[in-house]
C-alpha cells in the first residue's frame, strides 16, 4: 500500500479510468475461477433440483429409476402433489399448510409490536434502572431454547393450555425478543435527537412520538426482522415438536414433514412434493424481500 | 388466532392509554417500566426462571422425583453413548464453521462483481431461507441407497456416481464406517450446504466495504491473485470472519433438524441438541435431558464471549 501512493496519483493511469464491464472482465478472467464458481452453484443447486424433478414424476417412475432419466424418458404428473392434499393418503398437507400460517402469523406481530415498544423505551426514555435491565435483555440472547423447553412444557400443561396455539404464539414471540429488542435499539438510537426533541415542543408525549415519529422511520428495520422471524417460525421444528408434538390439530407443516420421514421414508413421491409444498412460503417470502431479509442478517451477524 | 391477536391488541391499548396519561415529573419513569412491562413479564417467565429450572431440574433423576447430585453430569461424561454424542457435537463444530466460511469466502470473491452476481449468489443463499426439515429430505434423497441387485437400479445421485464410477453403492446415512463416521459426516455436509449462504452473504457485504483506492493501488502494484487475497482482502474481512465462525459455531451446537430428518440420532450420528430431544421424549429422562440442555448452555457462553471481545476489540 506505501509504495502504490505515488502510482495512484499518476496522472496517465488516472485519466483512463478502467470501465465496470472491463474491470468485471479482468477478474473472472483466470477460467479457473469461473469454473470453481460454476462447481460451486451446480453443487448448491442440483440437490433441489433433483428433488423438485422427482415430485412431478410418476411414483413408480420416482421409485424405480434416478431423476437424471428424465432427461432421456420424460414423464409429468401432478399426481404427487394430489397425494399430499389428498386426506384418503393420510398426509393431509393442507391442515398443516393452514396450521404453520396460524402459528406465524402472531408469532412475528407480537414480538415485533413488544420489541419495538421496548427498543423506544430503550433509546430515548430515561427511567431508572435503564441500563441493567438492557444489558440482562442483552444477555438473554444467549440462552439456547434447550434450556427453556421442559419447564414451559409444564408451565403450559399447568395452565391448561397445552394442545392449543397459545404455547406456540407464546414461546416464539418470548424467543425472540432479546434479538429483536437489541437490532430495534441499534436501529432507533440512530434517529437524530433533534427530531424527537422538536416532537416534544411540539407537545408530543412518548406515546404520540412513538407513533407519529418513530414507526415511521422503523419500518426498514422492522420489515428486516418480520421476514427473519417469520423464517424462523416457519422452518422451525424444535418448538413444535416439544409443544405441538402430540396433537396433530396445531402441528405445522414442518412436524408432518418430519412425521412422513420417520414413517414414510421411502415415499419418495409424497417427500418430494410435501417437501416442495413446504419451501413454496418461505421461498417465495425470500426471493421478494431478498433484500429485507439481506439487511436483517447483515445487522444480526454483529450482535454478541 | 384472531383472539390472541385481540387479546394483545387490547394489552398493547392498556399500555398506551396510560402512558399517554402519565403526567408530572416523574412521568419518563412511569412511561418506561410500562413499555417494558410486557417485555419484562415474558422474559422472566419464558426464558429466565425455565432457564434457572432447568439448572436446578439437571440435578434429579429420568422422573425429576430424587435428588442425585451430578450423576446426569456424570452419565453425560462417562456413558459410550453419550460420549459418542458428544464427540459427535466436537466433530460438527470444528467442521462445520470453518468449511461453510471458506467456501462461502472463497465463493464471494469469485463470483464479486461479475455479471451473474446476484444470479449466483441467491443459488447458494437459497438453502437458508428453507427448513432444516425439508433440506434433510432434500439431501436423503441425494443419499438414498437400493440394495445392490442386478435389476435394482439407485435413485440417489451420490450412489449412482460411486456406480458409474465402478463401485459398489452403500448404504450411506447406516455407515458409521469406523474412525470415519462416514454418515455423521454426510450430515455435517448437509449443514455446511444450508450455512454457507449465511457465510457468503456477510463476507460479501464485507468485501465490497473495502475501499476501493485500496484494491486500486494494489492492482497497479501489480500484485497478483493470491497477493491480493493475503494481503488485501483477508486482513480487510478478518473481524467478519470471526463472527461468521463463532456465528456458525453457535448455530452447529444447536443443530437439531438435520440430524433428526435423516437418521434420527441412530447409527451413532447424534449430537448434544437432537440426544436432548431424544432422552426428553422418547427416553422419558427429564434429569439427563435438563443436564444436556445445560451442557449446551455451557459450551456456548465461551463462543459468545469470544465473539463479543472480538468486535469490541475492533471497534
Amino acid at each position: 500500500m506505501m509504495t502504490a501512493t505515488p502510482l495512484a496519483t499518476t496522472p496517465e493511469l488516472k485519466a483512463v479510468p478502467e470501465s465496470p464491464a472491463a474491470r468485471a472482465k479482468k477478474r473472472l478472467s483466470s477460467p479457473w475461477a469461473s469454473l470453481a464458481a460454476i462447481v460451486i452453484a451446480i453443487l448448491w443447486t442440483l440437490p433441489t433440483f433433483g428433488l423438485l424433478l422427482s415430485s412431478f414424476r410418476p411414483e413408480l417412475a420416482i421409485k424405480r429409476t434416478g431423476w437424471w432419466t428424465f432427461f432421456t424418458n420424460p414423464e409429468v404428473t401432478l399426481d404427487n402433489y394430489r397425494a399430499v392434499f389428498d386426506s384418503d393418503t393420510g398426509v393431509n398437507l393442507g391442515t398443516y399448510f393452514v396450521n404453520s400460517l396460524i402459528i406465524c402469523i402472531p408469532s412475528v406481530l407480537i414480538p415485533l409490536a413488544l420489541a419495538s415498544l421496548a427498543a423506544y423505551a430503550f433509546a430515548w426514555i430515561n427511567f431508572r434502572g435503564k441500563n441493567i435491565l438492557f444489558v440482562a435483555v442483552f444477555a438473554l440472547q444467549i440462552v439456547p431454547l434447550q434450556v427453556t423447553l421442559i419447564p414451559l412444557l409444564t408451565l403450559f400443561v399447568k395452565a391448561g393450555i397445552s394442545g392449543t396455539f397459545w404455547p406456540l404464539w407464546l414461546a416464539h414471540s418470548t424467543f425472540a425478543l432479546p434479538l429483536a429488542i437489541y437490532l430495534l435499539h441499534n436501529f432507533i438510537k440512530e434517529i437524530p435527537a433533534t427530531l424527537i426533541e422538536a416532537a416534544r415542543v411540539d407537545g408530543a408525549g412518548h406515546v404520540s412520538i412513538f407513533f407519529k415519529v418513530m414507526l415511521p422511520l422503523l419500518t426498514p428495520a422492522l420489515a428486516a426482522f418480520g421476514i427473519f422471524q417469520f423464517l424462523w417460525v416457519w422452518n422451525d421444528l424444535l418448538v413444535a415438536l416439544v409443544f405441538a408434538g402430540g396433537g396433530d390439530t396445531v402441528a405445522p407443516i414442518t412436524l408432518q414433514l418430519a412425521n412422513l420421514t420417520g414413517t414414510r421414508g421411502t415415499a419418495w413421491h409424497l417427500l418430494s412434493s410435501g417437501t416442495f409444498v413446504s419451501i413454496i412460503v418461505p421461498v417465495t417470502v425470500f426471493l421478494l424481500l431478498q433484500r429485507y431479509f439481506v439487511r436483517g442478517l447483515l445487522a444480526g451477524s454483529v450482535k454478541g | 388466532m384472531l383472539a390472541a391477536l385481540l387479546l394483545f391488541a387490547a394489552v398493547m391499548g392498556v399500555i398506551l392509554f396510560f402512558a399517554s396519561r402519565v403526567r408530572g415529573k416523574r412521568a419518563d419513569n412511569w412511561v418506561g417500566y410500562l413499555y417494558l412491562l410486557p417485555v419484562v413479564l415474558l422474559l422472566a417467565v419464558g426464558l429466565v426462571y425455565p432457564g434457572l429450572r432447568t439448572v436446578y431440574e439437571s440435578f434429579f433423576d429420568a422422573q425429576g422425583s430424587s435428588f442425585i447430585g451430578v450423576d446426569n453430569y456424570k452419565t453425560i461424561l462417562t456413558d459410550k453413548d453419550q460420549l459418542q454424542v458428544l464427540g459427535n457435537t466436537i466433530i460438527w463444530v470444528l467442521l462445520v464453521p470453518p468449511f461453510a466460511t471458506g467456501i462461502g469466502l472463497i465463493y464471494a470473491i469469485l463470483v464479486d462483481k461479475s455479471r451473474f452476481e446476484s444470479l449466483a449468489k441467491a443459488l447458494v443463499f437459497l438453502p437458508m431461507a428453507i427448513s432444516m426439515v425439508a433440506a434433510g429430505v432434500i439431501w436423503k434423497f441425494v443419499y438414498e441407497y437400493r440394495v445392490d441387485q442386478p435389476n435394482v437400479k439407485q435413485i440417489g445421485l451420490l450412489n449412482q456416481i460411486f456406480v458409474w464410477l465402478g463401485g459398489k453403492p452403500v448404504n450411506l446415512l447406516i455407515t458409521d464406517g469406523g474412525v470415519w463416521h462416514l454418515n455423521t459426516l454426510l450430515l455435517i455436509v448437509v449443514f455446511i450446504w444450508i450455512q454457507c449462504g449465511f457465510a457468503m452473504t456477510i463476507l460479501s457485504a464485507a468485501i465490497k466495504a473495502i475501499p476501493d483506492e485500496i484494491i486500486e493501488a494494489a492492482r497497479l502494484d501489480g500484485v497478483n491473485p493470491w497477493s491480493m487475497f493475503f494481503k488485501i482482502t483477508l486482513p480487510s474481512v478478518r473481524t467478519t470472519i470471526v463472527v461468521v465462525l463463532t456465528t456458525l459455531a453457535i448455530g452447529t451446537l444447536k443443530v437439531f433438524d438435520v440430524v433428526r430428518t435423516m437418521t434420527g440420532g441412530n447409527f451413532k450420528t447424534s449430537v448434544i441438541a437432537n440426544e436432548f430431544y431424544s432422552q426428553l421424549i422418547r427416553a422419558d429422562n427429564q434429569g439427563l435431558a435438563a443436564a444436556l440442555a445445560v451442557v449446551l448452555f455451557i459450551l456456548v457462553i465461551p463462543i459468545i464471549v469470544y465473539n463479543i471481545r472480538q468486535v469490541r476489540q475492533e471497534a
